[in-house]
């Protein structure tokens, strides 16, 4: 059996698997517990998710940006 | 030459090449099947001239022709596409591995705080630098990497154009995201004088 708590290596593949399928309720619950105790993990996550939103402007931004001039 | 005259649309479509060729480049990884999915994206561009009121309308109208040309050569070339898992790459990932955590599971460097990143998506050069940290993926991780967030395909249709097992799939995107999150912070987050 996996134990309860897990490392931040761990946590940190697990929320990083979330940004790509959905992962089980179990290892939800354990990276919230992690996130709940580690000091330096909720960085982590927040990182994903400013990276998260980054890709998405990426894409849009795409259309906004000038067009590149001639070289 | 009369055939030099080119109408406004046409004019339009070369404008855009530049830009075109830079997605189809840092998405292929392949300067060829970048030009071949560019001169196609014009070509069926052209075969449908059609006005836009903003340029912009017309930049995603061409992007997203171009984005089925891509998934077009990926589909012709999908055992080359995948066919970089060399040993090479998997050492240089097992040092990035140990590079980011301690034997223990510990972060070996606790990630910065990355503050309000509203400003920074305001940047072309935060853009810039997040451009330069894709294309410095090795080129089946950027390919598979971008297919997800540029063509945003899903897992299961990555896997099927590209013959991947998911769990292949996902070690890589696993790697790409942790590779783009050590780039970012080495380059942007980290070199900003106001971080600690």
């Amino acid at each position: 059996m996996t134990p309860l708590m897990p490392t931040c290596k761990e946590a940190a593949a697990l929320l990083i698997a979330n940004e790509d399928r959905l992962i089980r309720l179990r290892d939800r619950v354990r990276v919230r517990l992690h996130l709940m105790a580690c000091k330096t993990c909720p960085n982590f996550e927040r990182q994903l998710l400013t990276m998260r939103s980054a890709m998405r402007q990426w894409r849009n931004y795409a259309s906004d940006e000038p067009p590149t001039p001639k070289a | 030459m009369t055939s030099e005259l080119a109408t406004p649309f046409e004019q339009q479509l070369v404008e855009h090449r530049g830009y075109l060729l830079k997605f189809a480049r840092l998405q292929l990884r392949n300067e060829s099947w970048a030009e071949d999915a560019v001169s196609e994206t014009i070509v069926a561009a052209l075969g449908k001239p059609q006005s836009f009121g903003h340029r912009s309308q017309l930049k995603t109208w061409l992007v997203g022709i171009l984005k089925h040309k891509v998934i077009d050569i990926f589909r012709l070339n999908a055992r080359t596409v995948v066919l970089e898992t060399d040993p090479d790459t998997d050492h240089a990932n097992d040092e990035l591995d140990a590079l980011v955590f301690k034997a223990n599971g510990h972060f070996a460097q606790a990630p910065a705080d990355w503050g309000n990143p509203e400003q920074d998506l305001q940047s072309q050069q935060f853009f810039a630098v997040l451009e330069a940290c894709t294309d410095k993926m090795p080129a089946a991780m950027g390919r598979v990497f971008l297919m997800r967030e540029w063509l945003e395909l899903s897992s299961d249709d990555i896997c099927k154009e590209l013959g991947l097992s998911t769990t292949n799939l996902y070690v890589t995107l696993h790697r790409a995201r942790l590779r783009l999150r050590e780039c970012l912070e080495l380059n942007w987050f980290g070199a900003r004088p106001d971080s600690p």
